[in-house]
Protein backbone atom coordinates (compact mmCIF):
# COMPACT_ATOMS: atom_id res chain seq x y z
CA UNK A 1 0.00 0.00 0.00
CA UNK A 2 1.48 3.66 -1.04
CA UNK A 3 1.75 6.18 2.29
CA UNK A 4 2.50 9.30 2.38
CA UNK A 5 5.30 10.76 3.74
CA UNK A 6 3.52 12.16 6.74
CA UNK A 7 1.31 9.06 6.64
CA UNK A 8 4.82 6.93 7.24
CA UNK A 9 5.53 9.13 10.00
CA UNK A 10 2.23 8.69 11.44
CA UNK A 11 2.40 4.97 11.38
CA UNK A 12 6.21 5.10 12.86
CA UNK A 13 4.42 6.97 15.90
CA UNK A 14 6.03 10.77 15.03
CA UNK A 15 2.63 12.21 16.18
CA UNK A 16 2.33 10.00 19.40
CA UNK A 17 0.94 6.52 20.33
CA UNK A 18 -2.42 7.30 20.13
CA UNK A 19 -2.21 8.41 16.19
CA UNK A 20 0.14 5.58 15.54
CA UNK A 21 -2.09 2.61 17.17
CA UNK A 22 -4.86 4.80 14.23
CA UNK A 23 -2.62 4.09 11.49
CA UNK A 24 -2.23 0.88 12.24
CA UNK A 25 -5.36 0.00 12.52
CA UNK A 26 -6.52 2.17 8.86
CA UNK A 27 -3.03 0.35 7.33
CA UNK A 28 -4.27 -3.22 8.41
CA UNK A 29 -7.60 -2.87 6.84
CA UNK A 30 -6.53 -1.52 3.75
CA UNK A 31 -3.85 -4.81 3.56
CA UNK A 32 -6.79 -7.18 4.48
CA UNK A 33 -8.73 -5.47 1.75
CA UNK A 34 -6.39 -4.87 -0.91
CA UNK A 35 -6.67 -1.00 -0.59
CA UNK A 36 -3.44 0.98 -2.78
CA UNK A 37 -3.34 3.89 -0.81
CA UNK A 38 -5.38 6.22 2.29
CA UNK A 39 -7.84 8.37 1.32
CA UNK A 40 -9.06 11.42 3.66
CA UNK A 41 -12.57 11.93 4.78
CA UNK A 42 -14.25 14.38 4.97
CA UNK A 43 -16.36 13.24 8.24
CA UNK A 44 -16.58 10.48 10.49
CA UNK A 45 -19.78 8.98 12.33
CA UNK A 46 -18.90 6.67 15.07
CA UNK A 47 -20.59 3.94 16.56
CA UNK A 48 -20.11 2.17 19.61
CA UNK A 49 -21.97 4.89 21.89
CA UNK A 50 -24.35 3.31 24.19
CA UNK A 51 -22.95 1.45 27.32
CA UNK A 52 -25.53 -1.46 26.42
CA UNK A 53 -22.87 -2.31 23.55
CA UNK A 54 -19.73 -1.17 24.97
CA UNK A 55 -19.69 -2.59 28.78
CA UNK A 56 -16.77 -1.98 30.71
CA UNK A 57 -14.02 -2.98 27.96
CA UNK A 58 -15.50 -0.26 25.58
CA UNK A 59 -15.14 2.08 28.34
CA UNK A 60 -11.79 1.39 29.41
CA UNK A 61 -10.36 1.41 25.61
CA UNK A 62 -11.72 4.72 25.08
CA UNK A 63 -10.97 6.47 28.43
CA UNK A 64 -7.12 4.98 27.69
CA UNK A 65 -6.78 5.59 23.71
CA UNK A 66 -8.08 9.37 24.82
CA UNK A 67 -5.56 9.16 27.85
CA UNK A 68 -2.59 8.63 24.89
CA UNK A 69 -3.61 11.45 23.48
CA UNK A 70 -6.37 10.65 20.56
CA UNK A 71 -7.86 13.58 19.16
CA UNK A 72 -10.19 13.68 15.75
CA UNK A 73 -8.84 15.85 12.69
CA UNK A 74 -12.15 16.05 10.78
CA UNK A 75 -15.77 16.54 11.92
CA UNK A 76 -16.78 13.50 14.10
CA UNK A 77 -20.43 12.75 15.24
CA UNK A 78 -22.20 9.79 17.91
CA UNK A 79 -24.36 7.44 17.06
CA UNK A 80 -26.91 7.09 19.33
CA UNK A 81 -26.05 7.04 23.15
CA UNK A 82 -27.81 5.03 25.84
CA UNK A 83 -29.39 7.51 27.59
CA UNK A 84 -31.05 10.96 26.99
CA UNK A 85 -28.33 13.34 28.78
CA UNK A 86 -30.88 15.94 29.76
CA UNK A 87 -33.64 13.75 30.72
CA UNK A 88 -32.71 10.38 31.40
CA UNK A 89 -34.15 10.91 35.05
CA UNK A 90 -37.50 11.72 33.78
CA UNK A 91 -37.84 8.91 31.26
CA UNK A 92 -37.22 6.08 34.92
CA UNK A 93 -33.66 5.13 33.15
CA UNK A 94 -31.44 3.53 35.87
CA UNK A 95 -28.88 5.76 37.08
CA UNK A 96 -26.06 3.23 37.09
CA UNK A 97 -26.54 2.80 33.73
CA UNK A 98 -27.00 6.66 32.89
CA UNK A 99 -23.31 6.95 35.15
CA UNK A 100 -21.33 4.80 32.87
CA UNK A 101 -22.64 6.21 29.85
CA UNK A 102 -22.08 9.85 30.80
CA UNK A 103 -18.10 8.42 31.37
CA UNK A 104 -18.01 6.86 27.71
CA UNK A 105 -19.78 10.29 26.63
CA UNK A 106 -16.81 12.04 28.68
CA UNK A 107 -13.74 10.01 27.02
CA UNK A 108 -15.56 10.93 23.71
CA UNK A 109 -15.82 14.60 24.37
CA UNK A 110 -12.29 14.45 24.97
CA UNK A 111 -10.74 13.47 21.71
CA UNK A 112 -12.92 16.16 20.52
CA UNK A 113 -15.86 14.69 19.09
CA UNK A 114 -19.30 16.51 18.80
CA UNK A 115 -21.81 15.54 21.21
CA UNK A 116 -24.69 14.53 18.29
CA UNK A 117 -25.58 11.55 19.08
CA UNK A 118 -27.73 11.15 16.12
CA UNK A 119 -28.04 7.68 13.82
CA UNK A 120 -29.49 10.92 11.28
CA UNK A 121 -26.67 13.34 11.16
CA UNK A 122 -27.70 14.19 7.39
CA UNK A 123 -30.98 15.55 9.24
CA UNK A 124 -29.40 18.20 11.10
CA UNK A 125 -27.10 19.57 8.76
CA UNK A 126 -24.56 17.40 8.63
CA UNK A 127 -25.03 16.25 4.56
CA UNK A 128 -21.86 15.07 2.98
CA UNK A 129 -21.81 16.13 -0.91
CA UNK A 130 -21.79 13.65 -4.10
CA UNK A 131 -18.88 12.03 -3.97
CA UNK A 132 -17.65 12.55 -0.39
CA UNK A 133 -15.25 10.37 1.16
CA UNK A 134 -16.50 9.29 4.47
CA UNK A 135 -16.00 6.80 7.60
CA UNK A 136 -19.97 6.58 9.16
CA UNK A 137 -20.16 3.68 10.81
CA UNK A 138 -24.30 3.22 11.90
CA UNK A 139 -25.71 0.96 9.35
CA UNK A 140 -28.81 2.99 8.21
CA UNK A 141 -26.83 6.60 8.38
CA UNK A 142 -24.34 4.80 5.91
CA UNK A 143 -27.51 2.83 3.45
CA UNK A 144 -28.58 6.64 3.21
CA UNK A 145 -25.45 8.19 2.77
CA UNK A 146 -24.05 6.14 0.13
CA UNK A 147 -27.10 5.94 -1.66
CA UNK A 148 -29.35 8.83 -1.40
CA UNK A 149 -26.94 11.10 -0.76
CA UNK A 150 -24.55 9.58 -3.31
CA UNK A 151 -21.20 10.00 -0.85
CA UNK A 152 -18.77 7.29 -0.21
CA UNK A 153 -18.37 5.17 3.07
CA UNK A 154 -17.92 1.46 3.77
CA UNK A 155 -19.74 -0.05 6.94
CA UNK A 156 -17.18 0.97 9.39
CA UNK A 157 -16.90 -0.34 13.08
CA UNK A 158 -16.67 1.77 16.19
CA UNK A 159 -13.16 1.23 16.71
CA UNK A 160 -12.36 1.33 13.06
CA UNK A 161 -14.61 4.78 12.29
CA UNK A 162 -12.79 6.44 15.11
CA UNK A 163 -9.16 5.57 13.93
CA UNK A 164 -10.69 7.33 10.81
CA UNK A 165 -11.75 10.20 12.57
CA UNK A 166 -7.78 10.66 14.38
CA UNK A 167 -6.16 10.04 11.22
CA UNK A 168 -8.32 12.05 9.08
CA UNK A 169 -8.43 9.21 6.44
CA UNK A 170 -9.29 5.85 6.07
CA UNK A 171 -8.40 2.89 3.48
CA UNK A 172 -9.28 3.19 -0.41
CA UNK A 173 -11.17 0.01 -0.75
CA UNK A 174 -15.14 -1.18 -1.32
CA UNK A 175 -17.19 1.44 -1.50
CA UNK A 176 -14.88 3.97 -2.10
CA UNK A 177 -14.01 2.43 -5.32
CA UNK A 178 -16.97 3.56 -8.43
CA UNK A 179 -16.50 -0.22 -9.69
CA UNK A 180 -17.51 -1.72 -6.22
CA UNK A 181 -20.96 0.75 -6.20
CA UNK A 182 -22.37 -1.03 -8.92
CA UNK A 183 -25.53 -3.14 -8.40
CA UNK A 184 -25.57 -7.28 -7.64
CA UNK A 185 -29.07 -7.36 -7.63
CA UNK A 186 -32.10 -5.98 -9.71
CA UNK A 187 -35.75 -5.70 -7.31
CA UNK A 188 -38.68 -5.97 -9.20
CA UNK A 189 -41.18 -5.10 -6.99
CA UNK A 190 -44.56 -6.09 -7.58
CA UNK A 191 -47.21 -5.12 -5.06
CA UNK A 192 -48.08 -1.64 -3.74
CA UNK A 193 -45.70 -0.17 -1.44
CA UNK A 194 -46.88 3.33 -0.40
CA UNK A 195 -46.90 4.05 3.20
CA UNK A 196 -43.24 4.20 5.02
CA UNK A 197 -44.17 0.81 7.45
CA UNK A 198 -44.13 -0.66 3.71
CA UNK A 199 -41.15 0.87 2.92
CA UNK A 200 -39.44 -0.64 5.97
CA UNK A 201 -40.80 -4.53 5.28
CA UNK A 202 -39.97 -3.86 1.73
CA UNK A 203 -36.43 -3.01 2.93
CA UNK A 204 -36.09 -6.38 5.51
CA UNK A 205 -37.19 -8.44 2.74
CA UNK A 206 -34.96 -7.10 0.09
CA UNK A 207 -32.07 -7.10 3.10
CA UNK A 208 -33.21 -10.90 3.93
CA UNK A 209 -32.57 -11.84 0.45
CA UNK A 210 -29.64 -9.91 -1.02
CA UNK A 211 -27.39 -9.61 2.55
CA UNK A 212 -24.43 -7.74 1.60
CA UNK A 213 -25.15 -7.23 -2.35
CA UNK A 214 -25.94 -4.06 -4.05
CA UNK A 215 -29.71 -4.09 -4.89
CA UNK A 216 -30.97 -1.63 -7.70
CA UNK A 217 -34.74 -1.14 -7.13
CA UNK A 218 -36.95 -0.76 -10.27
CA UNK A 219 -39.80 1.34 -9.69
CA UNK A 220 -42.35 0.93 -12.31
CA UNK A 221 -45.28 2.70 -11.68
CA UNK A 222 -48.49 0.90 -10.17
CA UNK A 223 -46.30 -1.01 -7.64
CA UNK A 224 -43.82 1.55 -6.52
CA UNK A 225 -44.28 5.26 -7.81
CA UNK A 226 -41.41 7.49 -7.75
CA UNK A 227 -43.42 10.62 -7.74
CA UNK A 228 -45.21 10.22 -4.71
CA UNK A 229 -41.90 8.07 -3.02
CA UNK A 230 -40.70 10.29 -0.35
CA UNK A 231 -36.77 10.63 -0.87
CA UNK A 232 -36.71 11.38 2.92
CA UNK A 233 -39.17 9.03 5.32
CA UNK A 234 -39.70 6.55 2.95
CA UNK A 235 -35.84 5.92 1.19
CA UNK A 236 -35.05 6.64 5.26
CA UNK A 237 -37.12 3.36 5.74
CA UNK A 238 -36.20 1.68 3.29
CA UNK A 239 -32.55 1.99 3.76
CA UNK A 240 -32.39 1.20 7.82
CA UNK A 241 -34.39 -1.96 7.33
CA UNK A 242 -32.33 -3.31 4.20
CA UNK A 243 -29.13 -2.34 6.68
CA UNK A 244 -30.65 -3.72 9.77
CA UNK A 245 -32.55 -7.11 7.47
CA UNK A 246 -29.04 -7.53 6.08
CA UNK A 247 -25.94 -6.35 5.60
CA UNK A 248 -27.14 -3.22 2.84
CA UNK A 249 -24.79 -0.47 2.30
CA UNK A 250 -25.80 1.02 -0.34
CA UNK A 251 -29.02 0.63 -3.22
CA UNK A 252 -29.98 2.38 -6.22
CA UNK A 253 -33.60 3.51 -7.05
CA UNK A 254 -33.97 3.81 -11.08
CA UNK A 255 -34.78 7.69 -11.57
CA UNK A 256 -34.61 8.57 -7.70
CA UNK A 257 -30.79 8.12 -6.35
CA UNK A 258 -27.62 9.94 -7.70
CA UNK A 259 -26.66 6.98 -9.29
CA UNK A 260 -28.84 5.07 -10.64
CA UNK A 261 -28.59 6.49 -13.93
CA UNK A 262 -25.14 6.15 -14.52
CA UNK A 263 -23.98 3.58 -16.98
CA UNK A 264 -23.15 -0.17 -16.19
CA UNK A 265 -24.84 0.68 -12.91
CA UNK A 266 -26.17 -2.87 -12.64
CA UNK A 267 -23.75 -5.62 -12.95
CA UNK A 268 -23.80 -8.09 -16.11
CA UNK A 269 -24.43 -10.90 -14.26
CA UNK A 270 -26.47 -9.14 -11.54
CA UNK A 271 -29.39 -11.77 -10.01
CA UNK A 272 -32.89 -10.59 -10.37
CA UNK A 273 -35.25 -10.41 -6.95
CA UNK A 274 -39.62 -10.07 -7.46
CA UNK A 275 -40.85 -9.00 -4.43
CA UNK A 276 -44.82 -10.15 -5.05
CA UNK A 277 -46.33 -9.71 -1.75
CA UNK A 278 -45.25 -8.05 1.28
CA UNK A 279 -46.92 -10.37 4.37
CA UNK A 280 -44.39 -12.39 4.69
CA UNK A 281 -42.05 -9.66 5.86
CA UNK A 282 -44.95 -8.36 7.75
CA UNK A 283 -46.03 -11.90 9.30
CA UNK A 284 -42.20 -12.21 10.35
CA UNK A 285 -41.79 -8.75 12.31
CA UNK A 286 -45.51 -7.97 13.58
CA UNK A 287 -47.61 -9.87 16.18
CA UNK A 288 -51.42 -9.22 16.06
CA UNK A 289 -51.01 -7.70 19.42
CA UNK A 290 -54.30 -5.86 21.48
CA UNK A 291 -53.02 -4.04 24.70
CA UNK A 292 -50.18 -1.96 23.46
CA UNK A 293 -48.22 -0.17 26.57
CA UNK A 294 -45.44 1.22 24.54
CA UNK A 295 -45.13 3.58 21.29
CA UNK A 296 -41.85 4.21 19.87
CA UNK A 297 -41.66 6.64 16.63
CA UNK A 298 -38.10 7.62 15.33
CA UNK A 299 -36.25 4.91 14.05
CA UNK A 300 -33.93 5.97 12.69
CA UNK A 301 -34.37 9.20 14.09
CA UNK A 302 -37.16 11.53 13.34
CA UNK A 303 -36.95 14.64 11.16
CA UNK A 304 -38.65 17.87 12.07
CA UNK A 305 -41.46 16.83 9.80
CA UNK A 306 -42.27 13.62 11.68
CA UNK A 307 -42.49 15.41 14.80
CA UNK A 308 -44.50 18.48 13.33
CA UNK A 309 -47.13 15.26 12.00
CA UNK A 310 -47.08 14.02 15.33
CA UNK A 311 -47.61 17.40 17.39
CA UNK A 312 -50.70 17.80 14.87
CA UNK A 313 -51.83 14.67 15.59
CA UNK A 314 -51.88 14.73 19.24
CA UNK A 315 -53.50 18.41 19.84
CA UNK A 316 -56.27 18.11 22.52
CA UNK A 317 -55.77 14.27 22.81
CA UNK A 318 -53.96 12.58 25.73
CA UNK A 319 -51.82 9.38 25.27
CA UNK A 320 -52.60 6.22 27.49
CA UNK A 321 -49.08 4.47 26.54
CA UNK A 322 -45.69 4.95 27.20
CA UNK A 323 -45.15 7.15 24.08
CA UNK A 324 -41.53 7.75 22.89
CA UNK A 325 -40.84 9.64 19.76
CA UNK A 326 -37.05 9.32 19.38
CA UNK A 327 -34.72 12.25 17.37
CA UNK A 328 -31.54 14.13 17.24
CA UNK A 329 -31.06 16.81 19.94
CA UNK A 330 -30.83 19.49 17.36
CA UNK A 331 -34.35 18.69 15.44
CA UNK A 332 -35.95 18.52 19.14
CA UNK A 333 -34.80 22.14 19.55
CA UNK A 334 -36.15 23.51 16.26
CA UNK A 335 -39.43 21.46 17.08
CA UNK A 336 -39.05 23.13 20.84
CA UNK A 337 -39.17 26.46 18.86
CA UNK A 338 -42.28 25.87 16.61
CA UNK A 339 -44.19 24.51 20.30
CA UNK A 340 -44.19 21.35 18.28
CA UNK A 341 -42.32 19.41 21.96
CA UNK A 342 -44.33 21.17 24.32
CA UNK A 343 -47.47 20.17 22.55
CA UNK A 344 -46.62 16.15 23.04
CA UNK A 345 -45.47 16.15 26.14
CA UNK A 346 -49.36 18.14 26.99
CA UNK A 347 -50.54 14.89 25.40
CA UNK A 348 -48.49 12.82 27.47
CA UNK A 349 -46.09 11.78 25.18
CA UNK A 350 -42.09 12.12 25.20
CA UNK A 351 -39.90 13.66 22.97
CA UNK A 352 -36.58 11.53 23.36
CA UNK A 353 -33.42 12.36 22.13
CA UNK A 354 -29.66 11.10 22.02
CA UNK A 355 -31.06 7.90 22.35
CA UNK A 356 -33.14 5.08 20.62
CA UNK A 357 -34.97 2.16 21.28
CA UNK A 358 -32.84 0.21 19.89
CA UNK A 359 -29.57 1.08 22.19
CA UNK A 360 -31.43 2.20 25.37
CA UNK A 361 -32.12 0.04 28.38
CA UNK A 362 -35.62 0.08 27.37
CA UNK A 363 -36.17 -3.44 29.14
CA UNK A 364 -35.88 -1.23 32.53
CA UNK A 365 -39.38 0.71 32.15
CA UNK A 366 -41.51 -2.36 32.49
CA UNK A 367 -43.21 -1.97 28.79
CA UNK A 368 -43.79 -5.44 27.29
CA UNK A 369 -45.83 -4.98 23.91
CA UNK A 370 -44.64 -2.39 21.66
CA UNK A 371 -46.27 -0.56 18.36
CA UNK A 372 -44.05 1.46 16.27
CA UNK A 373 -43.98 2.66 12.42
CA UNK A 374 -40.08 0.93 11.94
CA UNK A 375 -39.86 -2.13 10.42
CA UNK A 376 -35.84 -2.21 12.00
CA UNK A 377 -36.94 -1.36 15.20
CA UNK A 378 -39.71 -4.22 15.09
CA UNK A 379 -36.54 -6.51 13.78
CA UNK A 380 -34.56 -5.84 16.80
CA UNK A 381 -37.15 -5.08 19.89
CA UNK A 382 -37.77 -8.57 20.31
CA UNK A 383 -33.87 -9.30 20.67
CA UNK A 384 -32.67 -6.18 22.41
CA UNK A 385 -35.53 -5.46 24.93
CA UNK A 386 -37.67 -8.37 24.93
CA UNK A 387 -40.71 -6.16 23.52
CA UNK A 388 -43.59 -7.96 21.25
CA UNK A 389 -44.42 -5.91 18.15
CA UNK A 390 -47.32 -4.64 16.17
CA UNK A 391 -46.58 -2.17 12.92
CA UNK A 392 -48.48 0.18 11.50
CA UNK A 393 -48.01 3.41 10.37
CA UNK A 394 -47.84 6.86 12.28
CA UNK A 395 -51.48 7.06 12.59
CA UNK A 396 -52.41 3.65 13.71
CA UNK A 397 -49.51 3.76 15.94
CA UNK A 398 -50.40 7.26 17.25
CA UNK A 399 -54.03 5.92 17.71
CA UNK A 400 -53.02 3.19 19.34
CA UNK A 401 -50.74 5.41 22.03
CA UNK A 402 -53.92 7.59 22.78
CA UNK A 403 -56.54 4.35 23.37
CA UNK A 404 -54.08 2.30 25.02
CA UNK A 405 -54.69 -0.87 22.89
CA UNK A 406 -54.55 -1.33 19.01
CA UNK A 407 -57.21 0.19 17.17
CA UNK A 408 -56.14 1.32 13.79
CA UNK A 409 -58.61 3.15 11.27
CA UNK A 410 -56.68 1.57 8.71
CA UNK A 411 -55.01 -1.62 7.91
CA UNK A 412 -51.66 -2.35 5.71
CA UNK A 413 -51.88 -1.93 2.57
CA UNK A 414 -50.46 -5.14 0.99
CA UNK B 1 8.13 -26.02 9.19
CA UNK B 2 8.10 -22.65 8.65
CA UNK B 3 4.78 -20.62 7.19
CA UNK B 4 5.07 -17.15 5.72
CA UNK B 5 1.95 -14.60 6.35
CA UNK B 6 1.13 -11.03 6.49
CA UNK B 7 1.37 -9.11 9.12
CA UNK B 8 -2.06 -7.72 11.00
CA UNK B 9 -0.41 -6.38 14.09
CA UNK B 10 3.62 -6.90 14.34
CA UNK B 11 5.08 -8.92 17.18
CA UNK B 12 6.50 -11.92 18.52
CA UNK B 13 5.28 -14.77 20.73
CA UNK B 14 6.09 -18.56 21.68
CA UNK B 15 3.02 -20.90 22.59
CA UNK B 16 0.90 -23.68 22.41
CA UNK B 17 -1.27 -23.70 19.13
CA UNK B 18 -5.21 -24.10 19.73
CA UNK B 19 -6.87 -24.90 16.57
CA UNK B 20 -10.77 -24.32 15.38
CA UNK B 21 -11.58 -25.25 12.54
CA UNK B 22 -14.78 -22.77 12.53
CA UNK B 23 -14.76 -19.17 12.25
CA UNK B 24 -14.68 -17.57 15.87
CA UNK B 25 -17.12 -14.69 16.91
CA UNK B 26 -15.53 -13.12 19.86
CA UNK B 27 -19.08 -10.97 21.24
CA UNK B 28 -21.10 -14.02 22.28
CA UNK B 29 -18.82 -16.35 21.28
CA UNK B 30 -16.31 -16.34 24.37
CA UNK B 31 -16.79 -15.41 27.57
CA UNK B 32 -14.97 -11.96 28.36
CA UNK B 33 -14.77 -12.96 32.35
CA UNK B 34 -12.94 -16.30 31.37
CA UNK B 35 -11.90 -16.42 28.13
CA UNK B 36 -13.65 -19.75 27.50
CA UNK B 37 -15.32 -20.79 23.92
CA UNK B 38 -19.15 -20.81 25.08
CA UNK B 39 -20.96 -20.84 21.60
CA UNK B 40 -23.54 -23.65 21.66
CA UNK B 41 -21.96 -26.20 18.78
CA UNK B 42 -18.45 -24.53 18.72
CA UNK B 43 -15.50 -27.07 18.33
CA UNK B 44 -13.64 -24.96 20.81
CA UNK B 45 -16.81 -24.98 23.41
CA UNK B 46 -15.50 -25.65 26.87
CA UNK B 47 -11.89 -24.44 25.95
CA UNK B 48 -9.72 -21.41 27.07
CA UNK B 49 -8.19 -19.12 24.74
CA UNK B 50 -5.65 -17.45 27.24
CA UNK B 51 -2.04 -17.98 26.76
CA UNK B 52 -2.67 -20.12 23.61
CA UNK B 53 -1.68 -19.51 19.86
CA UNK B 54 -5.34 -19.19 18.55
CA UNK B 55 -5.94 -20.60 15.09
CA UNK B 56 -8.94 -20.13 13.06
CA UNK B 57 -10.22 -19.66 9.86
CA UNK B 58 -11.47 -16.16 9.96
CA UNK B 59 -13.63 -14.05 12.48
CA UNK B 60 -17.15 -13.35 12.48
CA UNK B 61 -20.26 -11.67 14.27
CA UNK B 62 -20.63 -8.11 15.68
CA UNK B 63 -17.80 -5.57 15.21
CA UNK B 64 -18.27 -5.19 19.51
CA UNK B 65 -15.97 -8.67 19.17
CA UNK B 66 -13.19 -6.25 18.93
CA UNK B 67 -13.79 -4.98 22.67
CA UNK B 68 -14.03 -8.57 23.76
CA UNK B 69 -10.82 -9.36 22.86
CA UNK B 70 -9.89 -6.17 24.35
CA UNK B 71 -11.14 -6.81 27.46
CA UNK B 72 -9.90 -10.47 27.80
CA UNK B 73 -6.55 -8.85 27.07
CA UNK B 74 -7.15 -6.42 30.15
CA UNK B 75 -7.67 -9.65 32.25
CA UNK B 76 -4.86 -11.22 31.01
CA UNK B 77 -6.77 -13.68 29.23
CA UNK B 78 -6.57 -13.23 25.86
CA UNK B 79 -4.58 -14.82 23.46
CA UNK B 80 -0.75 -14.84 23.08
CA UNK B 81 -0.95 -14.42 19.47
CA UNK B 82 -3.82 -14.68 16.49
CA UNK B 83 -3.09 -16.75 13.12
CA UNK B 84 -5.80 -16.64 10.90
CA UNK B 85 -6.10 -17.99 7.01
CA UNK B 86 -7.86 -14.84 5.76
CA UNK B 87 -8.51 -12.08 8.61
CA UNK B 88 -11.38 -9.65 8.52
CA UNK B 89 -12.08 -6.23 10.03
CA UNK B 90 -13.15 -7.18 13.90
CA UNK B 91 -10.58 -9.52 14.92
CA UNK B 92 -7.98 -7.61 13.26
CA UNK B 93 -9.22 -4.43 15.12
CA UNK B 94 -9.12 -6.10 18.05
CA UNK B 95 -5.62 -7.42 18.04
CA UNK B 96 -4.25 -4.32 16.93
CA UNK B 97 -5.86 -2.21 20.03
CA UNK B 98 -4.99 -4.62 22.57
CA UNK B 99 -1.62 -5.45 21.39
CA UNK B 100 -2.01 -9.09 20.22
CA UNK B 101 0.57 -10.52 17.72
CA UNK B 102 -1.34 -11.38 14.58
CA UNK B 103 -0.49 -12.76 11.40
CA UNK B 104 -3.05 -13.77 8.18
CA UNK B 105 -2.73 -15.76 4.98
CA UNK B 106 -1.53 -18.87 6.69
CA UNK B 107 -2.41 -22.24 5.68
CA UNK B 108 -3.80 -23.29 9.25
CA UNK B 109 -4.69 -27.23 7.98
CA UNK B 110 -0.88 -27.36 8.73
CA UNK B 111 -1.03 -26.84 12.43
CA UNK B 112 -2.70 -28.97 14.71
CA UNK B 113 -3.80 -28.22 18.55
CA UNK B 114 -0.81 -28.81 21.16
CA UNK B 115 2.00 -27.99 18.40
CA UNK B 116 4.59 -25.41 19.45
CA UNK B 117 4.21 -22.08 17.47
CA UNK B 118 6.13 -18.99 17.61
CA UNK B 119 4.91 -16.23 15.82
CA UNK B 120 7.76 -13.30 14.56
CA UNK B 121 6.93 -10.64 12.47
CA UNK B 122 5.27 -12.29 9.17
CA UNK B 123 6.77 -15.72 9.88
CA UNK B 124 4.96 -18.81 11.51
CA UNK B 125 7.07 -21.53 12.93
CA UNK B 126 5.43 -24.63 14.02
CA UNK B 127 6.77 -27.53 16.18
CA UNK B 128 5.09 -31.07 16.25
CA UNK B 129 5.22 -32.07 19.44
CA UNK B 130 5.22 -36.20 19.98
CA UNK B 131 2.88 -37.38 22.44
CA UNK B 132 1.51 -40.73 23.00
CA UNK B 133 -0.72 -42.17 20.13
CA UNK B 134 0.07 -39.51 17.70
CA UNK B 135 3.73 -41.01 15.95
CA UNK B 136 6.81 -39.05 15.39
CA UNK B 137 7.98 -35.70 15.82
CA UNK B 138 7.91 -33.34 12.68
CA UNK B 139 9.46 -30.49 12.04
Amino acid sequence: MRLTRHEKQMLAGKEGPAVQKAMEIVTALGRIYGATDLVHVESVQVAGVSYKNLGEAGLLFLREWAREGARVRVPTMLNPAGVDLEQWRALDLPEEFAQRQMEVLDAYAQMGIEMTCTCTPYLIGRVPGLGAHLAWSESSAVAFANSVLGARTNREGGPSALAAAICGRTARYGLHLTENRRATHIVRVACPVRTEVDFGVLGYEVGRRVGKGIPYFVADGAAWNAETTSAGLHLRMLAAAMAAGGAVALFHVQGMTPESELDEIVRPDAEEIRIDSLAEGYARLSSPLEPIDFVSIGCPHASLEELRDVARYLAGRRVRSVLWITTARETRRRAEAAGWVQAIEHAGGHVVSDTCLVVAPVEALGVKTMATNSAKAAFYAPSHSGLQVRLGTLGECLDAAVQGRWAPRRRPTC
Amino acid sequence: MRLRGRIIKEGAVHGEALVSPEPIGFLGGVDPETGVVVEAGHPLRGQSVAGKILVFPTGKGSTVGSYVLYRLAYKGLAPLGIINAASEAIVAVGAIISNIPMVDGIDIGQIRTGDEVTIEGEWVTVRRVARTGQGAEAE
